[in-house]
């Protein structure tokens, strides 16, 4: 029933005493259906309840038998163990901290993180896709946090298994014991490369730098706004600069990662006060 | 004879201000059972029959509600047995292994329900976006989702430090550092040097009421693991059933 026409059959009025029965707002679970469509939550839904909780206590107790919680030596602040290990679901900030400085992988970043999860219901306008699996018709969404879901995993797993002595990375087939050469890779700021390749000082080098960093927000902005129009009329401006501030910032992590990996860039932006 | 005790006992005036309906197996009893119970209420009393499908839900963020129950019960038991003193916190853990009757039961249920909640977290959200379950009118549920997710994350980590062993010191000294690097509000932070922050007045002083991790860090971390957290949780895990309640679950019609 439209909420107007509600309203009409049933005007508020305070002066009446509400029970047990509430007008929701929209269309509420039960609206427009039969009782035949519905069951009685005892003993139906409380039986899966009940096997789910038995599974989980079994799968549970089973697991235990073969693993242990761990416990090491008496905490020791004169002893640092190498490599040292944050725990699995904080190995991908960790890792993180191998590309970017610890101001940024480690505080800002996580709470980049935390009010881009926050922000997703107020930056997806498409209506579409509520109730059931569906990757048709909202793939940009999908596309959108399976990237994030996969950064997150990738860097996981990467921190556990291909990390060893100094953080430095080791394959399965390495030797754990040996420490790596860290002479064998040297990290250069960006702007130190257009200062060999174009013999420019290094300020203009500098300057080089802060323009491939702000035109890949700026660029990575107005691009979409003229190429996808109607994304961008649907979404308005603010929802729309918002978006493509964190969008651009996910896919910098990226970047930064395949930059660092195979170019030994350290940094792209070099300021007095922050380098990213 | 049988049938007599059991009407005697359900007819006595103790079990009737109890239990003030008849065991459910009518309609109106199965009403009552799920509103007259503090506990089964957050339950509507009849769902959709496709709710109920689990290839929709997996029932996973069922699953993460019940970890929460198995790490607060095993969790409580193991308070009885350790003292957030540095000095002794290593020794109770090694007694819970080797000493104590079922300690090493409810120290590993306590460890892995943790871990699976932390796990079950995650693929619940992952399920709820999915389906679009975030959307109109579901956003601000969404948002408390969020938060839970991040009070899991925050327990799991402080509970890592209270073995007091090498995995936990050193765990937590890394995380810790990392709040020192905190723009504006950090002594190794952008910014936080020329604030005047210093080791002994920034956010990680603030974290470990110290300049490193030791018996202040290990009583701030027991009581936020033990009590702060686990009541925010709850408060927060309320207020999301409730809004499932309000705004109808987002399931095939």
């Amino acid at each position: 029933m439209d909420e107007k026409v509600t309203r009409e059959i049933f005007p508020r009025d305070s002066r009446k005493s509400y029970g047990l029965v509430e007008l929701m707002k929209k269309t509420a679970p039960i609206v427009r259906k039969e009782p035949e469509d519905t069951v009685y939550v005892w003993p139906n839904l409380l039986m899966i309840e009940i096997i789910c909780a038995i599974l989980v206590t079994v799968g549970l107790m089973v697991l235990i038998q073969f693993e242990h919680a761990p416990l090491r030596s008496l905490a020791d602040p004169s002893t640092t163990p190498n490599p040292m290990r944050a725990p699995w679901y904080f190995l991908g900030l960790q890792e993180l901290l191998v590309y970017f400085d610890p101001w940024y992988a480690g505080v800002v970043l996580p709470g980049m993180i935390i009010v881009g999860l926050m922000l997703f219901p107020y930056l997806d306008v498409n209506p579409k896709g509520v109730g059931y699996y569906t990757y048709t018709e909202r793939k940009f969404a999908v596309f959108n946090y399976s990237f994030g879901f996969a950064i997150w995993w990738i860097t996981i797993i990467i921190g556990t298994y291909l990390r060893g002595l100094d953080w430095q990375w080791y394959w399965p087939w390495s030797n754990h014991l040996e420490h790596m050469n860290p002479a064998l890779v040297t990290l250069i700021p960006l702007h130190l490369i257009f200062v060999n390749w174009f013999h420019v000082s290094e300020g203009v080098g500098k300057l080089f730098g802060d323009i491939i960093f702000i035109g890949y927000f700026a660029l990575g902005t107005i691009i979409p706004m003229i190429v996808w129009k109607p994304m961008y009329k649907a979404m308005g401006l603010w929802r729309y600069l918002t978006f493509s501030f964190f969008f651009l910032s996910m896919m910098g992590v990226a970047l930064k990662i395949v930059l660092r990996l195979l170019f030994n860039i350290k940094y792209v932006l070099v300021t007095p006060w922050i380098n990213i | 004879m049988l049938q007599k005790i059991k009407n005697e006992i359900v007819e006595s005036q103790i079990f009737k201000s109890v239990f003030r309906h008849g065991y459910p197996d009518n309609d109106l009893d199965r009403a009552y059972a799920i509103f007259s119970s503090v506990f089964l209420h957050v339950h509507p009393v009849k769902v959709r029959r496709s709710a109920l499908r689990m290839r929709y839900t997996f029932c996973l963020g069922g699953i993460t509600l019940f970890l929460f129950i198995v790490l607060s019960v095993t969790g409580i038991w193991l308070m009885f047995y350790y003292t957030p003193y540095t000095g002794l916190a290593y020794r109770n853990i090694k007694d819970l292994q080797f000493v104590i009757f079922g300690g090493n039961l409810m120290r590993d249920l306590h460890r892995f329900a943790a871990h699976g909640m932390v796990l079950f977290v995650w693929l619940h959200m992952t399920r709820v976006f999915l389906t679009g379950a975030y959307k109109a009118p579901r956003e601000f549920n969404w948002i408390v989702g969020v938060v839970l997710l991040v009070n899991t994350l925050v327990l799991s980590w402080t509970g890592y430090l209270l073995p007091w062993d090498q995995l936990a010191y050193w765990a937590v000294t890394v995380g810790a550092k990392m709040a020192s690097y905190t723009p504006l509000i950090g002594q190794n932070g952008p910014w936080g040097p020329q604030l005047g922050f210093l080791p002994t007045n920034d956010i990680m002083f603030m974290l470990l009421g110290g300049t490193v991790v030791g018996q202040n860090a290990l009583i701030r971390f027991y009581v936020l693991h033990c009590v702060v957290l686990p009541l925010v949780v709850t408060v927060f895990l309320a207020v999301h059933f409730w809004r499932i309640r309000k705004d109808g679950f987002s399931g095939p019609l």
